[in-house]
């Protein structure tokens, strides 16, 4: 079965979806392995749960890790900053800003902060 | 297609562009009455670069040099205070030894502010004249330097902006142009793949090294190349910002490491590190995007491809600057000042081949009357800071 065509998926090895569009919390997305509910609204091109992700678990992206899980992740769920960290250094970020479409994370303002974008 | 290519022909065979009067101020202090002489040229081809330092700079002397004699570059003011540091006449020797006309004003020595705006409008103005009916020879596209940048990233930048970016790379290394990939502290995850497209072992050993440099330089600040606005934009880590800003080099070989104001020997793909040798000194690498673009500018890019899912809107002084939007959201929002619309690739209506493609034709069509946005847009952005770095190695520039 193939995924919803909301989902973007880069790698056949990811752990996660890049959102074409933005989603709604309660909506419900084919992951290609069952249906599975988004767990709050979704910004464009931000990434959503390919399938059940443990604790110290990889998020793989574009075949490759971009950094480990700290918590369970559910399918369907957004992840980012309140639920994933960096192998290498901390992510500066500010709380809220409508960032993840007005979810604030618990890790806002920790960490380094960069310059260049 | 409007014809074929076009350049201003230099007296070491390179070809610019563009045919800019750079108007450079060696300190601070000299930069209000730089600005001031500039001024009624704004639209005109005159655009002001600098150094605001006092104290002298390696780095900051190469990279002056190099932009004063890049190719897009016709004529030069220097605009001195008198007591600074920075080595004028040293300056002033390179350029002249160029072929381009050149003149130093010591604002000390002229009498102050409004003689040394009145004489060094005086000289732009008549170099003006002579630039403008400065005739063109025709150019191919393997005289070409291209640079590629990406600031203001988001979720979007790496699926769609960055990947095309790299298929126009790929299409122009393929004609025979050298093109330029940087910010190794945006290349944090990805040394090793990277590493296996070097064309030799040597020069791989070279970029992983270069990789880990930024990464410990990055330890140290306590920071990384990272903005809040990046994770806002779907980004979390610096890793899953790398993979994306590593989609810029394309897929064709590496064929060297550059520092700023290197010039690549030949065609091909090169990797510019930006990160400072040696222990922490000066602050954080490159500030700013401006920073990184004027660093590909002394490295000869004759225009630089940025790559935006935020929406940056900067340019530069000396180069064209292609906005590529990646976000289709932002592309609606901010439409006049971006070049090219990536984010079609997202929602479906546009590959990556075509993008790419498009980019190209627009690099090409700089060379043919065309101007960026922002270029019409007035932007002329520069900053350049405080760096130290050591000369490149054995293994940094292979012969092909």
């Amino acid at each position: 079965m193939t995924h919803d065509h909301r989902l973007i998926l880069l790698d056949p090895r990811d752990t996660i979806f890049v959102a074409r569009v933005r989603l709604r919390v309660g909506e419900t997305v084919e992951t290609g392995a069952g249906m599975a509910v988004i767990d709050r609204d979704i910004a464009l091109a931000h990434k959503v749960a390919r399938r059940a992700i443990a604790p110290g678990e990889k998020i793989l992206k574009y075949g490759a890790p971009i950094g480990v899980a700290t918590t369970t992740i559910a399918a369907g769920s957004h992840v980012h900053v309140h639920n994933m960290k960096s192998d290498y250094t901390p992510t500066y970020h500010l709380e809220d800003e409508r960032g993840a479409a007005g979810n604030p994370s618990p890790l806002a303002g920790e960490g380094g902060r960069g310059a260049a974008g | 297609m409007i014809g074929p290519m076009q350049g201003y022909l230099r007296s070491n065979g390179r070809k610019g562009i563009r045919n800019v009067v750079a108007v450079a101020y060696l300190v601070e202090c000299a930069h209000h009455v730089a600005r001031e002489i500039a001024l009624p040229w704004r639209e005109e081809g005159v655009h002001v670069i600098g150094f605001p330092g006092c104290y002298p700079n390696g780095y900051a002397e190469k990279m002056m040099e190099r932009l004063c004699t890049h190719p897009n570059v016709g004529a030069v003011l220097l605009v001195s205070l008198g007591c600074e540091s920075f080595n004028k006449y040293a300056l002033e020797r390179v350029v002249a030894a160029s072929g381009r006309p050149v003149k130093t004003l010591i604002i000390q020595g002229t009498g102050g502010t409004r003689a040394s705006i009145r004489e060094g409008r005086a000289f732009v103005e008549a170099q003006r004249d002579l630039l403008d009916a400065q005739e063109t020879v025709a150019m191919a596209v393997s005289e070409l330097i291209v640079g590629t940048v990406c600031g203001g990233s988001d979720g979007t930048s790496g699926i769609t902006g960055n990947p095309a970016a790299g298929r126009a790379f790929d299409q122009l290394i393929a004609e025979g142009a050298a093109c330029i990939f940087e910010e190794t502290g945006e290349l944090i995850g990805c040394e090793h793949i990277m590493a296996a497209r070097a064309i030799t072992p040597e020069l791989g050993a070279v970029l992983e090294q270069s990789v880990a440099k930024a990464a410990r330089y990055y330890a140290t600040l306590g920071y990384g190349s990272f903005a809040a606005g990046n994770a806002e934009g779907g980004l979390s880590t610096i890793e899953e910002k790398s993979m994306g800003a590593y989609a810029k080099s394309g897929a064709s070989p590496i064929s060297g490491l550059l520092k700023p104001g290197d010039l690549p020997p030949r065609g091909g793909l090169y990797l510019l590190d930006v990160v400072p040798d040696g222990e922490v000194r000066f602050g954080f690498p490159n500030i700013n995007d401006n920073a990184e673009i004027a660093e590909l500018i002394a490295c000869g890019a004759h225009c630089v491809l940025f790559v935006t899912g935020r929406g940056s809107v900067v340019g530069s002084a000396i180069s064209p600057v292609v906005k590529i939007c990646a976000n289709p959201e932002t592309w609606r929002r901010m439409e006049d000042d971006m070049d090219i619309d990536a984010g079609r690739i997202l929602e479906g209506l546009a590959g990556l081949d075509e993008v790419g493609a498009e980019i190209r034709d627009l690099v090409v069509s700089l060379a043919q009357g065309a101007r960026t946005k922002s270029e019409e847009l007035g932007h002329q952005e520069f900053i350049l800071t405080y760096k130290s770095f050591e000369p490149l190695g054995p293994a940094c520039l292979p012969a092909a």
